[in-house]
């Protein structure tokens, strides 16, 4: 009796895009509140003993560094593919994919380097628990990371090209990966 | 009455649904469906169960504190039931209450067919389920933040993460939909009341959540390992409490709030005026969640009875404002959905009032928060010496409770909607003010008991403290018939059958536009908007035409 006026279905708008925004502001904010939480102690502890990192742990720099900088890459990557996308380059697009999730994956790889070449237990004390639950919670965030651009791969080469907004969605989620390895990399790596 | 029909997939959808009547089937079907009412049941089904269990262990505590100088139960229970009290308070019942309300109704009023992400969702109610489970086990396993053995800490820790990530990413569902599924016409001015506070409590969990669950990993890997940092189960509250404490719980409140001003333009068939003022009242309550997101237990004001002494300006400033950021601009915004409601239900040309009992609950939510919100004005002030004290469980108490009953408002006015009936008036109205004295008369005592220094906890010395905590008990007894009654009437009316149309409570947002129950996916075509209340434009235009017709026949 009250019938409104009927409109055609509407796409959604931009719903990839949006959930990967508020994706990414939750990640913000447990990093960010995981790094507070870490400054907070390691001035505790240095107020305290005059000490933070564990007697005899080193921190090997050069893979922290290298996987800084293949953050770059990353970023650069998962660009290109929007923009081969955007063209209807299929090859470029692919290939870009291909190499953010190879270039992901040397991350990970490198950041188990850290693990092995520091060999400290988790169970060492403060430090060792706080550096492995912020480094694991990074991997997590790697691997879920990994995961979309498997996902957003198989679509395009499934025949999805038309969709690019899981691309532009994929390249957000490195770029704030980059940003929150970043200050894990300043805060963590740099500062100790 | 039938405004917008089923379209044919939608009604094969809902008998393929009605195969599976089999309880095996119907539990497959809740398991796996992505219906954004089914995920809303399941969440409801979860809260009032939580609510049952929280308001059992609130009688027990009551119960125990009969006599503060003798123990009635096992020592050892103890530190559990009060990590249960606040844990059930806000994890199994406000949280999941609330976030019902937002999942059922919220692509509901949008004119949206589903909700964004219907996996995530779904699945952010099995975590937060699962969650609940195994806090359940290891409270039951003497677990908890006083608690005894090492592996149910650790699971009491793991338990909280899963619900915070399970709530996390159901709001991301929510809010994504409200971003991004509006029917064409819906600005984002034109949401309905109780929409944008389902945004704005989506929002700050998104903020706060994670905040917590980055904490929680510290808290977990210390305790299973070093134990060193955080001191040890004992810190746990120290480092997350402020999750179950005001102001972050103020965050959780905020669709209990957004209820009522949704409500009131209903009740007294007007538009809502002032808009703005209204949707910026309800935003100024979610600033609770930067006291989340400064993993704020308490803003302290410390005044030292120096009011007259202005002389160090700098230093209460400095004490004011953020003590006012987290506390007093919850309240301003209150007070501003107040006024936009009162100004709702000023008698004016048009208007027409029309009595549900949903409003009844929502008023009664909204007063009890507000009690709780000036309780914990007051709980701030270092001069009052109430930090410590039973005060701060009153708070909680008065806006978890306050939640409940909006909450159950909001099943009321959606039910039709739900399960295509409504809950009988006359056996609703006094489930509302049983539930109004129960919770004042379990929160206030406490405020007073507060006020004569009675510790937090179980235990106190004080004689004259007796029947402060006799009447709380009372109260809790009287919450606990409210919510007994009040899911006894919701099952009763899922299983009647009568035709109640789609439209009982002659609304004005688009989720009154569909069928009751609401079809799976809700519109066969969906609507086009051209203003805040889609609904009454029609009924307006359609009473004009017949006016204009009979004056044309004349």
């Amino acid at each position: 009796m009250h019938a409104l006026p009927a409109a055609p279905a509407p796409a959604p708008q931009r719903q990839m895009l949006v959930g990967t925004s508020l994706a990414v502001m939750a990640m913000v904010m447990l990093t960010g509140s995981m790094l507070a939480v870490w400054a907070l102690q390691r001035r505790e502890a240095i107020d305290s003993t005059g000490t933070w990192v564990p007697d005899g742990t080193t921190i090997p720099e050069v893979p922290t560094n290298v996987i800084l900088m293949a953050f770059v890459g990353i970023c650069v990557f998962g660009q290109w593919a929007v923009w081969s996308a955007k063209r209807n380059d299929r090859p470029h697009t692919v290939l870009a994919l291909g190499c953010t999730g190879l270039v992901a994956l040397l991350v990970i790889n490198a950041q188990a380097f850290v693990y092995h070449r520091m060999s400290l237990g988790i169970g060492d004390g403060t430090y060792a628990a706080m550096f492995y639950a912020i480094t694991g919670m990074f991997m997590v965030l790697m691997i879920a990371g990994l995961l979309f651009t498997v996902v957003a791969a198989f679509r395009y080469i499934g025949g999805r090209s038309g969709d690019q907004e899981i691309l532009v969605s994929h390249a957000i989620y490195w770029y704030a990966m980059s940003a929150i390895f970043a200050a894990i990399w300043f805060l963590v790596y740099v500062t100790k | 009455m039938t405004t917008i029909e089923s379209s044919p997939g939608a009604v094969a959808s809902s008998d393929g649904d009605a195969d599976t009547n089999s309880a095996l089937g119907a539990v497959a079907g809740a398991f796996t469906s992505t219906d954004h009412k089914v995920t809303g049941r399941l969440y409801l089904a979860g809260g009032l169960l939580g609510l049952v269990a929280t308001v059992a262990i609130n009688v027990l505590i009551a119960v125990e504190r009969l006599d503060g100088a003798d123990v009635v139960l096992d020592t050892e229970v103890l530190p559990q039931l009060i990590d249960a009290q606040h844990v059930g308070l806000v994890f199994a019942t406000l949280l999941p209450l609330v976030m019902a309300a937002c999942v059922y109704a919220v692509p509901l009023q949008l004119g949206s067919r589903s909700i964004a992400f219907p996996r995530l969702a779904s699945s952010g109610f099995w975590m937060w389920f699962g969650g609940l489970i195994l806090t359940s086990i290891a409270l039951i396993g003497n677990g908890g933040t006083l608690g005894g053995d090492a592996d149910a800490v650790d699971l009491f820790i793991a338990g909280i993460g899963l619900m915070a990530i399970g709530i996390t990413a159901t709001s991301g569902a929510v809010a994504t939909t409200l971003l991004t599924t509006r029917a064409p016409g819906m600005t984002m001015r034109r949401i309905p009341p109780f929409s944008w506070s389902a945004l704005v409590f989506s929002l700050g969990v998104i903020i706060v959540m994670p905040v917590l669950l980055g904490t929680l990993a510290y808290l977990f890997l210390d305790h299973r390992n070093a134990r060193t940092g955080f001191g040890g189960n004992e810190g746990i509250f120290v480092w997350v409490g402020w999750i179950v404490t005001q102001p972050v719980t103020f965050l959780f409140a905020i669709p209990a709030i957004g209820m009522l001003a949704e409500l009131a333009p209903v009740v007294f068939g007007r538009r809502t005026p002032a808009r703005g003022v209204l949707f910026g009242g309800l935003a100024l309550i979610g600033m609770a969640a930067l006291a989340g997101v400064t993993q704020q237990n308490i803003q302290n004001l410390p005044w030292s009875g120096s009011q007259l002494n202005v002389d160090d300006l700098e230093t209460k400033v400095r004490d004011l404002v953020p003590f006012l950021l987290f506390n007093a601009l919850p309240v301003l915004g209150m007070l501003l959905v107040l006024m936009v409601v009162l100004q709702t239900a000023r008698p004016g040309e048009g208007s027409h009032f029309k009595f549900s009992p949903a409003i009844l609950f929502a008023f009664f939510g909204f007063a009890m928060v507000l009690v709780g919100m000036l309780g914990n004005l007051l709980h701030a002030a270092d001069d009052l010496d109430l930090q410590g004290t039973v005060f701060e469980e009153a708070t909680l108490i008065y806006v978890v409770y306050g939640g409940v009953l909006a909450a159950m408002g909001a099943t009321i006015h959606w039910a039709p909607k739900l399960w295509g009936a409504t809950l009988d008036t006359g056996k609703v109205l006094p489930l509302a003010l049983l539930g109004l004295t129960g919770t004042i008369l379990a929160a206030f005592p406490m405020y007073i008991a507060g006020f004569l220094d009675q510790p937090a906890g179980v235990s106190y010395l004080d004689d004259d403290l007796v029947i402060w905590n006799v009447i709380a008990l009372v109260g809790h007894a009287f919450m606990a018939v409210t919510v007994l009654g009040f899911i006894g009437l919701v099952l009763l009316s899922s299983r009647h059958d009568d035709a109640i149309g789609d439209d009982p409570w002659d609304a004005q947002t688009l989720e009154w536009a569909t069928t009751s129950p609401a079809p799976r996916d809700n519109f066969v075509d969906v609507p086009v908007v051209h203003s805040a209340e889609p609904l009454l434009d029609l009924k307006t235009a359609a009473t004009s035409n017949a006016a204009s017709n009979d004056g044309s026949n004349a």
